[in-house]
């Protein structure tokens, strides 16, 4: 992301301080990622300093500071999913991917992430490939859904 | 007509809308909430619009686009009025049918009606279903009626009246004792008297005050806020703008969960409409009441939905809860007074100011009144978001509304409130569903989730569960909370995994009792509960596990095993086929046998067998059966 | 501003409004056990020893006396078996990071505390946020903030602001009531880490926090 669009959205909510997680979440769902230079930018920009944007960017799930892979698995584990076993679909995604929550892999081609409710209990056990929605997942359904993917 | 300028023109618009409309005009609704998003409303919509074109009825039949129904599990759900016929579970090449046989030759779909599961018996209408019937739908039920992004249909069910009488009949004083004389509590969580906190924001000195629509919602298992966010936008801003007007604020926020972008989306252009309409902005309805809203999106942290983080979070910060007192009423968004509600406390607004406090009160029990909508989900057959009167049994919501636990599975509990509440077990099933009767039971109302629990669920791993979901939303501020949660988690996730001591159960009490009584807020004070009221109810399943590595529930993984019943085995090779692990010893006519040291307790083999079969089964607590020899397992 | 009246340990208080029960207590020579407070920075309520029993209107609630106002009526008690209870506690969690700590050594002689109830932290840092706090509000250089949340909550100092501003202060380390150790391993850590222009902002060394999100 460039310094330009950066200011563009700074802009788009007026240089104000306040804004500061709303510019950040602008960033990063452009992006998928919070480059540091970006960070600069915005504490430069809002006069914000660095220490708080690092606080904020590491509290709030939705940041992350290091590149995603090009499709992002959530697997929901709020309370309804995990009565009704993901966990188990967490641990066959787990082990398809050879991820943990939270970490891409080096080919950047997938991110493992768990949600707390996605607020579609109904079809728990859940879990989303890039915004795609797929419900009553077996451990062993899941995993076979990866391969759908490039 | 684009702006509306008074009362009248607000009933003149609603009269023009109206009489466009004919009641007896057929009406596909398609239920498009996020649930039924994810489980193709989108394509079931698209082929709707085309079948109806291709059958040239785009004229004569209107189709609308509707937010949640409520009843998640049978989604994608379609309803045609003015019959009110009922279709579960539509898909897109169901609609062919559905238009050919109910539209043109005014027949049922049979098989896309409503199954009771237990008598067989079909439901046509949609209030002839069980899990409808026994519901009071006054907030919930305008989400089927209207399509969220529609001011005309929000307006055609009466839209703005509220806001209308407040505006031009109601001093503030007394809107705010109107909605104190309802005796409406918070639905977000304590369920404070929302009449005394608006007094206490109104009093408190100053000229510039805000008011805010808690849309966090991060209860795990709790969606309400979310659908009536999606559902019906309109009526949370009218709400919003009556306790605006009450309060005296001309600001407003809403803090929404970035979680739920089809909340953010409808709300954005519902405000948009709003806005066009005159009725956002200045001097609305020509009241002289300026009033705007900003919308704000949470970056992922639960701990936002409490009061003094979300403020903080709102300010642009790190979201730490503050110490209170200062309260928001007197002290909030900039050190302004502020006032926060729940979604589900704004939507009652409308609904106290249109029927009256004594109208809106009769409904209810001593301490709580109206209803309050939960979600049921977890072990339960009807999965869905149910709107209750106050002080129905638990029982009803569960077994005539929720019917009962699938799969022949026996009841255990119920977890009710959140991380913060407990779980009542089927002992207390008759108690009466308020915020006092929950409270006593060890649990909570919070915000309404309500997670059905059967014989397969570990109450261990349950407290296990919430506490490490605790432990990943604490803030770190305070030691009681980061450190008691750290303690606590590390005990019961010893106890899941067979490491647990005796002195354990003691040791949590006393971490709980630390960290109930110095946390700094709510998250930390509460965060005990979950354990204690497991530990009150099911102390014997925690004593399993710490005694005997035995795990009642067969849940725990590393307290379990899978065997094969070698009597019952067939050799079939289902188990041996699925093993991703290939963690089964198999052969043709040879008995199959796990082999444990491989087994990675996926459970893939017990879902494999057969049913008729049944030769899987779990074991906890129990030596594995030694491995049988190859003549042992040559089968006859 | 009128006066305040309120009961500390069966004492008569008169307080100005504004003050915190603990500076109310401190009027009269009744001491408080404190960890995160300091006089020049504004009260903060984080590290809870202060907890103290407060009556009003009937009823008991646990407060922590460093931030909760002195109001009219107040009955508060500084010492209990709840209150020494919560102390000794919270002093063993506290203990698990920092054992050699002197003022939660002196502490804990006093409430009875274990240093070696609970097993080791790694990390020697109890999160009181002096030193954060105090560059911020009283040095306004911000070179150290918090990173993450819950029990991964570490303090991080700011490469680039630290590499100016940390050598010739270091004020905050006689603050630290864990004798300095983690903010002076911290700030080792991210003074070895300063970027050189062309790399990933964390460093060939690393972060070594984990916090910047790099994978070292
Ligand atoms: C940890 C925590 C999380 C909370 N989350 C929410 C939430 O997601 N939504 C909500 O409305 N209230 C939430 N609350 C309750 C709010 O603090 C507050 O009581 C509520 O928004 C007040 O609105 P009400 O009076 O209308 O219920 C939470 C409280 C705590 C302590
Ligand atoms: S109780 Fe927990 S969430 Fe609340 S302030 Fe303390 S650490 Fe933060
Ligand atoms: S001194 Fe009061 S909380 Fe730390």
């Amino acid at each position: 992301m460039d310094i330009g669009r950066i200011d563009q959205v700074i802009d788009k909510h007026d240089g104000e301080a306040s804004s500061l997680i709303q510019i950040l979440l602008e960033i990063q769902s452009e992006n998928h990622w919070l480059p540091k230079e970006a960070l600069d930018r915005v504490s430069e920009r809002l006069q914000v300093p660095m220490s708080r944007i690092q606080h904020i960017t590491t509290f709030y799930k939705a940041f992350s500071q290091v590149p995603k892979g090009r499709h992002e698995i959530h697997v929901c584990v709020g309370t309804a999913c995990h009565v009704r076993g993901a966990q188990r679909v967490l641990e066959a995604l787990e082990d398809a991917t050879g991820l943990k929550p939270g970490e891409t892999d080096v080919e950047l081609k997938f991110s493992l992430e768990t949600v707390n409710c996605l607020g579609c209990c109904a079809l728990g056990p859940v879990m989303v490939v890039d915004g795609e929605y797929h419900g009553n997942v077996a451990p062993a359904k899941s995993a076979e859904v990866l391969k759908n993917y490039e | 007509m684009l702006m509306i300028n008074s009362p009248a023109e607000l009933e003149a618009c609603r009269k023009d809308i109206l009489s466009k409309r004919d009641p007896k005009k057929p009406c596909i609704t398609l239920c498009s909430g996020s649930a039924c998003h994810a489980t193709g409303s989108e394509k079931v919509a698209r082929a709707i619009e085309l079948e109806v074109k291709n059958h040239g009825l785009d004229v004569e039949v209107d189709i609308r686009r509707t937010g949640c129904h409520g009843f998640c599990e049978k989604g994608p759900i379609v309803v045609i009025y003015p019959e009110g016929i009922c279709y579960l579970k539509v898909q897109p090449e169901d609609v062919c049918e559905i238009i050919s046989h109910t539209f043109k030759e005014k027949k049922i779909v049979e098989r896309l009606l409503y199954c009771d599961p237990n008598t067989g018996e079909k439901a046509t209408f949609e209030h002839d279903i069980p899990f409808y019937k026994n519901q009071e739908r006054l907030v919930l039920g305008l989400n089927r009626k209207i399509d969220p992004k529609s001011f005309e249909d929000y307006m055609a069910v009466g839209g703005y009246q509220a806001l209308s009488k407040a505006l031009f009949e109601m001093t503030p004083e007394e809107v705010i004792g109107e909605v104190k004389g309802a005796n409406l509590r918070g639905r977000g969580g304590a369920g404070f008297p929302s009449g005394l906190k608006w007094e206490m924001a109104r009093n408190a000195p100053g000229d510039v005050k805000y008011v805010i629509v808690n849309c966090d919602e991060g209860d795990p298992g709790a969606y309400m806020d979310r659908s009536l966010m999606e559902g019906n936008p309109f009526a949370v801003l009218e709400g919003l703008m009556i306790g605006a007007y009450a309060i005296g604020a001309r600001e407003g926020y809403v803090y929404v969960r970035q979680e739920y972008p089809l909340a953010v989306s409808n709300l954005a252009e519902a405000m948009k409409q709003a806005t066009r309409h005159g009725l956002l902005g200045k001097n609305i309805l020509g009241s002289g009441f300026d009033f705007t809203v900003k919308v704000h999106c949470g970056a992922g942290a639960f701990i936002c939905g409490e009061e003094t983080s979300l403020l903080m979070s709102l300010e642009g910060k790190a979201g730490e809860p503050n110490p209170r007192p200062p309260f928001p009423a007197t002290k909030g968004l900039w050190g302004k007074p502020t006032n926060i509600n729940n979604v589900e406390t704004w939507a009652n607004i409308p609904l106290v100011i249109n029927k009256g406090a004594a109208a809106f009160s009769a409904l209810g029990t001593e301490v709580s009144k109206g209803t309050k909508i939960f979600s049921l989900v977890g072990k339960v057959n009807n999965t869905g978001l149910v709107e209750v009167p106050m002080g129905i049994p638990l029982r009803d919501i569960i077994y005539k509304i929720g019917g009962g636990v699938p799969g022949g599975k026996k009841f255990k509990a119920v977890q009710t409130g959140g991380p913060s509440g407990g779980c009542i077990p089927e002992a207390l099933l008759d108690i009466k569903v308020d915020f006092e009767e929950l409270t006593k039971a060890g649990a909570m109302m919070g915000s309404g989730g309500m997670i059905v629990m059967d014989e397969d669920t570990c109450m261990v791993d349950i407290s296990r569960y919430f506490l490490e979901f605790l432990s990943d939303e604490s803030c770190g501020k305070c030691t009681p909370c980061r450190e008691g949660i750290r303690r606590m988690l590390r005990i019961l996730t010893d106890m899941t995994t067979g490491k647990g001591k005796e002195g354990d159960l003691e040791l949590l009490e006393e971490l709980a009792e630390t960290t109930k009584g110095a946390s700094l807020c709510a998250l930390g004070k509460g965060s005990p509960n979950p354990v204690l009221s497991t530990m009150h109810y099911f102390r014997e399943e925690y004593e399993a596990h710490i005694v005997h590595k035995r795990c009642p529930s067969l849940s725990c993984k590393e307290l379990i095993n899978y065997v094969i019943d070698p009597e019952k085995c067939k050799a079939c090779g289902s188990c041996f086929r699925q093993c991703p692990a290939e963690a089964i010893h198999g052969g043709k006519k040879m008995i199959h046998e796990v082999i444990q040291e491989k087994c990675t307790k996926c459970g893939t083999c017990l879902e494999a067998c057969p049913a008729r079969f049944g030769a899987v089964k779990k074991i906890s607590g129990e030596p594995v059966p030694a491995p049988l020899s190859e003549a042992q397992r040559t089968m006859a | 501003m009128s006066e305040i009246v309120l009961q500390i340990d069966g004492k008569k208080v008169v307080a100005a409004a504004g003050m915190t029960i603990l500076e109310a207590a401190q009027t009269v020579g009744i001491a408080i056990p404190t960890l995160c407070h300091h006089e020049k920075l504004a009260p903060y309520g984080a590290c809870r020893i202060c907890t103290v029993e407060a009556e009003s209107r009937g009823r008991m609630n646990m407060v922590a006396a460093c931030t909760y106002p002195a109001e009219q009526d107040l009955v508060v008690t500084t010492r209990s078996e709840k209150v020494d209870k919560i102390r000794k506690v919270l002093l063993e969690q506290m203990l698990s990071h920092a054992p050699d700590s002197v003022q939660l050594t002196e502490l804990a002689k006093v409430y009875g505390a274990d240093k070696d109830r609970f097993s080791k932290e790694s990390s020697f840092c109890i999160l009181c946020g002096l030193c954060v706090r105090y560059c911020a509000e009283v040095k306004k250089k911000n070179a150290i903030g918090y990173i993450d949340r819950g029990p991964r909550r570490e303090i991080s100092f700011v490469p680039e602001v630290a590499g100016k501003e940390c050598w010739d202060c270091k004020e905050c380390f006689d603050l630290c009531p864990t004798s300095a150790l983690q903010a002076a391993y911290v700030l080792t850590e991210a003074l070895a880490a300063t970027p050189t222009p062309d790399d990933d902002g964390c460093g060939s060394g690393g972060c070594g926090s984990g916090g910047c999100g790099c994978k070292h």
